[in-house]
């Protein structure tokens, strides 16, 4: 069997289809060898090689011998080296979805996998704060001071903002239901309460982990990708003691402290709407405000600080820690991070709201 | 005459992730002041070996020896003790990025000696000065280029005057001139310091010229297929795979299909 090929045969135009050549092969009884006319071929490029690749294929799968004389000794050439290498066995990956039980089974060990990494480093963090109170872990000064100057005095003006804002729409929300019964100076209350008790430290939370979180498990995933981390291991430097428990007691220490500054963001919002939407007195606000907030209040918000502060930074650092090493981990150790930081916020107010509620405070 | 050394032994090393075997049965034996190359072609497992040896990676089974003691059994507390008779010197240099190269030369200092500020900071200039940094004390690894990282990494693995010093590709990305500058610097090493030096590298003018033994291992084998002097294997080894490797394919030497060839394991 001849097959002439004539004109251009470059990728920018139509290819032919590889089906004539299928239906004259079987037609054909396998004795025949398959031939190339190229007398009247013009240029080619790749996309000649992949029409005669596929016809070296289809020939090899029917037991048909192919004859490449005909070709230009570029083209020869060229396929010899495309198949100079067997392709290596088991190389190929399946393109097959798996089964749904499979799916599913891979995704219960996944889970699995995750929540016994997640336990793990849940457990030597901890070992490590213990060697921190019997002052035998190691980390340097400098770089808590540096990280406390990152999560403290760098964070302020994002924390003013949301807050801030997130006062002035406690406020507004409130006014519109609270004005119905002339009772607009109850807003000082919502936003006292709501703020001092759980919308400060929500928010403070929050911001901490798309800000503070995703650069801890980006700096800690670049130092893997980069084997700093390895670097540390062999130095005999434990990387729990010498970047994550700096970063712990950092966030731990300054979340409670950003709170409270967040819970007073957060009022100064409410009082500007108070003051200049429902015309209530400055002096009028902030007494309502004062006789609003409990004690308790405050310590619930405090409390609720600090857990976020070690939610946010173990998330952060855990996933920078198991951070793979390529750039595109990184990208995804980040994300990860703020993802497992925000829902574990979630998930310990919901605790610790159902805790308060249960011990009636 | 005193004989060989022996100071780093593997014995029966098997290299497993997960399911996945990458090497077995690995055994060969470093002497100390050795040069030793760990060779074979991309992918086949040179730098997990390498962290096998350095206390990064636990063996699927065997042992690693540092004399008489079994690295991977020792207790922790011990384990930890024998790593600091190591020194290693990563790919990219790994130097940490937050700390200036004197910094990063001082950190084990710090950390492992009693010695005062003033003296751990002249012991890190002699150091850097030692890889011909002098100077470059007080610049963060961002702002030197890639051949002065792996000096100032080299720097830093010397910092505890280790036994062993490991280097992982020292010359991958450097110059001609700049890798060669790089071997001389091993072989000064070796030769002032008496280090047994283990280097993980494919690339073979370094190998021929600061090598005195070596590994060989095959990634389509599974295990090593070939150890000695790499000049001598050059010479004597007639595995067709060591010698296209050796030769940079020139040898043309061919395999006969479902007939491997027999090892070279030289004395």
């Amino acid at each position: 069997m001849r097959i002439s090929l004539s004109g251009e045969w470059r990728l920018v135009n139509q290819l032919p289809s590889l089906e004539a050549v299928a239906g004259e092969l079987a037609a054909t009884d396998g004795s025949t060898a398959v031939a190339f006319d190229t007398r009247e071929l013009g240029s080619w490029d790749s996309g000649l090689l992949t029409f005669l690749m596929a016809v070296i294929a289809l020939c090899a799968q029917r037991n048909v011998a192919v004859e490449r004389g005909g070709l230009p000794p570029g083209v020869n050439r060229l396929l010899t080296l495309a198949t100079a290498v067997p392709e290596r066995q088991g190389a190929r990956r399946g393109s097959g979805c798996l089964p749904l039980l499979a799916r599913i089974g891979e995704a219960a060990c996944d889970f699995w996998r995750s929540l016994l990494e997640m336990l793990e480093f849940i457990g030597e963090s901890a070992a490590a704060f213990v060697r921190l109170l019997t002052g035998k872990a190691r980390f340097r000064r400098a770089d808590l001071l540096q990280i406390l100057q990152e999560c403290s005095a760098e964070a302020l003006p994002i924390v003013s903002l949301i807050t801030l804002l997130v006062g002035l729409i406690l406020a507004f929300v409130g006014a519109i239901q609270l004005k119905l019964f002339g009772a607009q100076i109850y807003v000082a209350d919502l936003v006292g309460i709501g703020m001092v008790r759980a919308m400060g430290a929500i928010m403070t939370g929050i911001i901490m982990a798309g800000r503070t979180g995703a650069a801890f498990a980006a700096r800690i995933g670049t130092m893997q990708v980069n084997e700093e981390i390895d670097a540390l291991q062999t130095t005999g430097v434990s990387p729990m003691e010498f970047l994550v428990l700096p970063r712990m007691l950092v966030l731990a220490l300054m979340m409670p402290l950003l709170c409270l500054y967040a819970d007073l963001m957060g009022i100064l919002g409410g009082l500007i709407v108070g003051v200049l939407g429902l015309d209530l007195g400055v002096i009028e606000y902030c007494q309502e405000t004062v006789r609003a907030i409990s004690l308790t209040n405050v310590w619930i918000g405090l409390f609720s600080g600090f857990v976020y502060g070690i939610l946010v930074a173990l998330a952060g650092c855990m996933r920078g820690m198991q951070c793979g090493r390529s750039a595109s981990a990184v990208g995804d150790a980040t994300t990860s991070a703020v993802v497992t930081g925000i829902v574990s916020i979630v998930v310990a107010t919901a605790i610790i709201t159902v805790l308060c509620n249960i011990l009636g405070i | 005459m005193i004989g060989p050394d022996p100071h780093i032994i593997v014995k029966d090393l098997t290299m497993a992730y997960g399911s996945y075997v990458l090497q077995r049965d690995l055994s060969f034996t470093v002497n100390r002041g050795d040069v030793f190359i760990i060779m074979g072609g991309s992918g086949c497992g040179k730098s997990t070996l390498m962290r096998h040896l350095i206390g990064l990676k636990a063996p699927a089974t065997g042992s690693v020896f540092y004399g008489p003691m079994n690295f991977w059994e020792a207790e922790p507390r011990e384990r930890e003790r024998m790593m600091r008779r190591f020194g290693v010197m990563y790919q990219s240099g790994a130097l940490w990025s937050s700390l200036t190269l004197a910094e990063n030369v001082a950190l084990s200092l710090e950390l492992y000696t009693t010695l005062k500020p003033a003296e751990i900071s002249e012991i890190a200039s002699l150091k850097l000065a030692l890889v011909g940094l002098a100077g470059f004390e007080e610049y963060y690894p961002a702002e030197i280029s890639g051949g002065m990282k792996k000096r100032a990494g080299i720097a830093r693995a010397m910092a505890l005057d280790p036994e062993v010093l490991f280097f992982d590709e020292p010359s991958a990305g450097l110059d001609p001139v700049s890798a060669r500058l790089l071997d001389d610097l091993i072989l000064e090493l070796r030769e002032s310091l008496g280090t047994t030096v283990v280097v993980v590298t494919h690339e073979l003018a370094s190998i021929f010229a600061i090598a005195n033994n070596s590994v060989f291992i095959d990634a389509a084998r599974k295990t090593m297929i070939a150890t000695g002097d790499p000049k001598r294997l050059l010479k004597e080894c007639a595995n067709p795979t060591v010698r296209n490797f050796l030769t940079r394919g020139e040898a043309k030497a061919e395999e006969n299909p479902g007939e491997l060839a027999a090892p070279c394991f030289l004395a």
